[in-house]
C-alpha cells in the first residue's frame, strides 16, 4: 500500500551542483545527493520550502501554475491573502492592487482576510467551548506545520483544531455563490490562490484537511506581484468601483505571526514562527511541558507569511507594510474586535468548517518497515551499522547525517562505502593488499617496488 | 529469519546535568517511531521516560534508563542508586515536591513526575529504599488507548 504524495517543491537536476546545503538543512531529512545530484524522498517532503532558501543555486522550485491556465475557464476568482498586501507599501490602497489583480484576466476578487475573520470566530468559540478539557490545540493555518506533524509528531495529530483554513473556506464560499449567481458549472469557474509558500500551494493539489476542495490552483505571490507592478503605471487614480468584500484589519493580521491569536482574542495562547522553532514547541506539547495553554498558533516561516519562501520583499520589510496597512485600516474601524468583525461578517451562507474538515492522517515516515518484528531487526542492524560510521555527520555521503545514513543502508538505498571515511579505510586496505602482492611477484629488475606502505596496524575504519 | 525477543536500550544518564535532559527519552522516542509503535503509544512512553529521566537528573544524581521493546508491548525501566524515597505513597502525590529552588527556577519540580508516569503507563511499579536507591518500571501495550 504504497502511497503517493503530490509535491510543490522539485530540484531542477541541471541547476543542481550537488553540494549538500538543501540536505544539510532539511527539517524533515528529506533529501539525499546521489550520483552527484539532490533527490527528494517524497514520503518525507512537507513542501516547507527550506531548501528554496538555502539552495545558492536555485536548483529546489515550486511548482506553481502559469496565468495562460485562466483561459481554461469561463469565470476566474483570485484570492488574495495578506502576505500579497505585504509586498505593497501602505500608500499603495487595496483597491489599486485589486485593480492590478483585474487586469492580469481575473474577473473576480475575495480577501483572504476576510475568511480569516470567519475562521477566527470559530476558533474562538472552539477554545471556548472546549475550555474545560485542558488541552492544547494548534492552529490548522500553516500546511507546513500540519505535513511536520503527520510525519514527525503524529501523536498531536487529535489537537489540531477542527476548522477550514481560511483560503479554502474562502474557495468554497465563493465558488458556490458565483455559480448560483451566474448560473455557471462549477468545473468552469477557476478559483486561484496568490500563495507565499509552496506548501500552501501542494496542499491546492492534495489537500491534508479538506473534503472537496475547491481551489483550481496557485500562483506565487512573487510572480503576481512582479506582474502587478509591471503595469503599475495603469495602478488608477480614479477609485475602483467593483464591489469587493473585503476583510478587516484583524483578518489582514493572519499575514504575520500572532496576528490569529489577536483575530480569535486568544489571551492563553503563544505564536512560535520559523520550523525550528516549531519543532520545540511541538516537542514540548508532546511531553505535556505546557499545560493549561489553550492553543498555539504555528507558522513554519519567520515572521509567517509575510516571510515565505515564495514572495519577493525581504521579511522584515514586507512585516513592516503589512503591520502599517493594518493599523491605518484599525483607526477607521470600530473601536472594539467584536464591533470589527461584526461590521464584517455579512456573506450569507458563509461554509461552516464541521462540514468540510477531515482529520489528518499520519504519515509513517519513521517507521523501518510494516512488520513490526523485521522493524525491529532493521533497528538492530541499524544501530550497527551507526557505530561502524565516524559519527561526524559531515554530509559527504549524500545523507544529511551518519543515522540517516545507516538508515538508508538498511533500507538498500544506500551502501556503506558512500561513507569517505569507510572508503578510504578500504582503499588503505586495498592498496597495502596490493602492496603485498607486488612483494610476492618475481623481480624484474634489481629495484624493489616497495613504496613504504605499511599494513595498517590495527584497522580502525576510519581516522578522525 | 530468525525472531528477535526484545530490541534493548540502555542510556546512562548523568545526575544534576540540566542541559542534556531530555536526550535519553528523545532517543528511545526515536528508536519506537523507527520501529512502528503505534503514534499515541509513543507519546505516552515519551511521557513517562521522559519524568523518569528527569527524576534521575534532580533527585537521584544520576541513573540509567532502560527500555526493551517487544513487538506486542515496551517495558522502560528507570533505576538509579540515589538516595531513595522515604515514603513512595507521599511522593505519588500529585504536587508533592522536594525539588531544589535551582531545579524549580528550571522549571522542574511541579511534582507531577511520578503521577505522570502513573497515569500515561499501563503498568507502574516502584520500588525504593533510603540509601538503596530507586527503581522504576513501566508497561506500555503497543495500543492505543
Ligand atoms: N529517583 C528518585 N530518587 C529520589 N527521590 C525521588 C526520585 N524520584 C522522585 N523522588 C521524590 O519524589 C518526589 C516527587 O517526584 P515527582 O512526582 O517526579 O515530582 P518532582 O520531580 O516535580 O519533584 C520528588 O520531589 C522527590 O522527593
Ligand atoms: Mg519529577
Amino acid at each position: 500500500m504504497k502511497e503517493t504524495y503530490f509535491h510543490s517543491v522539485q530540484i531542477t537536476q541541471a541547476a543542481c551542483r550537488g553540494c549538500t546545503f538543501c540536505v544539510k538543512h532539511c527539517p524533515t531529512e528529506a533529501i539525499r545527493v546521489r550520483n552527484g545530484k539532490a533527490l527528494i524522498l517524497p514520503n518525507r517532503c512537507i513542501d516547507c520550502g527550506t531548501c528554496i532558501r538555502n539552495c545558492p543555486f536555485r536548483a529546489p522550485q515550486a511548482k506553481t501554475d502559469q496565468l495562460s491556465r485562466l483561459k481554461d475557464f469561463r469565470y476566474n476568482i483570485v484570492l488574495p491573502p495578506p502576505s500579497l498586501y505585504s509586498q505593497f507599501n501602505e500608500n499603495i490602497h487595496r483597491e489599486s492592487i485589486w485593480q492590478g489583480l483585474m487586469q492580469l484576466g481575473f474577473d473576480e476578487i475575495f480577501d483572504v482576510a476576510l475568511a480569516s475573520d470567519y475562521i477566527a470566530v470559530e476558533i474562538e468559540k472552539f477554545i471556548h467551548e472546549h475550555a474545560g478539557e485542558h488541552k492544547t490545540y494548534i492552529s490548522c493555518a500553516c500546511p507546513a506545520v500540519l505535513r511536520l506533524i503527520q510525519v514527525k509528531f503524529p501523536e498531536l495529530i487529535p489537537l489540531i483544531i477542527p476548522v477550514l483554513p481560511p483560503a479554502e473556506a474562502a474557495a468554497i464560499y465563493i465558488k458556490n455563490k458565483i455559480a448560483r449567481e451566474k448560473h455557471l458549472p462549477k468545473e468552469q469557474i477557476g478559483v486561484w490562490f496568490i500563495a507565499p509558500c509552496p506548501s500552501k500551494g501542494a496542499n491546492i493539489h492534495q489537500p491534508v484537511d479538506v473534503v472537496h476542495p475547491e481551489i483550481t490552483g496557485a500562483f506565487t505571490v512573487s510572480a503576481i506581484y512582479s506582474l502587478i507592478m509591471k503595469n503599475k503605471k495603469n495602478l488608477p487614480a480614479e477609485k475602483f468601483t467593483r464591489p469587493v468584500s473585503k476583510g478587516s484589519s484583524y483578518g489582514m493580521g493572519w499575514g504575520v505571526y500572532g496576528g490569529e491569536l489577536k483575530s480569535a482574542g486568544l489571551t492563553n495562547a503563544i505564536a512560535v514562527h520559523g520550523l525550528a522553532e516549531v519543532r520545540d514547541v511541538l516537542e514540548q506539547l508532546s511531553l505535556n511541558k505546557m499545560p493549561g495553554l489553550d492553543y498555539v498558533e504555528c507558522s513554519a516561516c519567520q515572521s509567517g507569511c509575510v516571510g515565505g519562501p515564495l514572495v519577493s520583499e525581504n521579511r522584515f520589510v514586507a512585516e513592516t507594510n503589512l503591520k502599517r496597512r493594518i493599523h491605518n485600516m484599525r483607526l477607521r474601524e470600530p473601536s472594539t474586535r467584536a464591533a470589527t468583525l461584526k461590521a464584517v461578517l455579512t456573506c450569507e451562507g458563509f461554509p461552516h468548517s464541521a462540514e468540510y474538515v477531515k482529520p489528518l492522517q499520519p504519515r509513517p515516515m519513521m517507521s523501518l518497515d510494516a512488520d513490526i518484528n523485521v522493524a525491529m531487526q532493521k533497528v538492530e542492524r541499524m544501530e550497527e551499522i551507526l557505530q561502524g560510521l565516524p559519527g561526524l555527520d559531515c554530509g559527504v555521503c549524500g545523507a544529511p547525517s551518519c543515522m540517516c545514513l545507516a538508515e538508508d543502508i538498511v533500507q538498500g538505498r544506500a551502501h556503506e562505502m558512500d561513507c569517505i571515511f569507510k572508503l578510504r579505510a578500504q582503499v588503505k586496505k586495498l592498496a597495502y593488499g596490493m602492496a603485498e602482492l607486488s612483494r610476492q611477484l618475481p623481480l624484474t629488475g634489481g629495484n624493489t617496488m616497495d613504496d613504504g606502505l605499511v599494513a595498517p596496524a590495527e584497522d580502525k575504519n576510519h581516522e578522525t | 529469519m530468525a525472531e528477535i525477543k526484545a530490541l534493548k536500550l540502555a542510556f546512562d544518564v548523568p545526575g544534576a546535568n540540566f542541559d542534556r535532559a531530555g536526550e535519553a527519552s528523545a532517543k528511545l522516542k526515536r528508536t519506537l517511531q523507527q520501529v512502528g509503535v503505534p503514534a499515541e503509544v509513543i507519546r505516552r512512553v515519551a511521557i513517562g521516560s521522559y519524568e523518569g529521566e528527569i527524576n534521575l537528573i534532580i533527585h537521584a544524581g544520576g541513573g540509567q534508563l532502560q527500555a526493551e521493546i517487544y513487538p506486542d508491548h515496551t517495558r522502560v525501566i528507570v533505576s538509579d542508586q540515589g538516595p531513595g524515597i522515604p515514603d513512595v505513597k507521599e511522593a505519588m502525590q500529585e504536587g508533592y515536591s522536594t525539588a531544589s529552588e535551582e531545579a524549580r527556577a528550571m522549571g522542574f519540580g511541579a511534582g507531577m513526575g511520578l503521577p505522570n508516569m502513573y497515569n500515561c503507563a499501563d503498568a507502574f511499579e516502584i520500588q525504593s529504599k533510603v540509601g538503596w536507591g530507586t527503581i522504576i518500571t513501566m508497561d506500555f501495550k503497543h495500543q492505543d488507548r
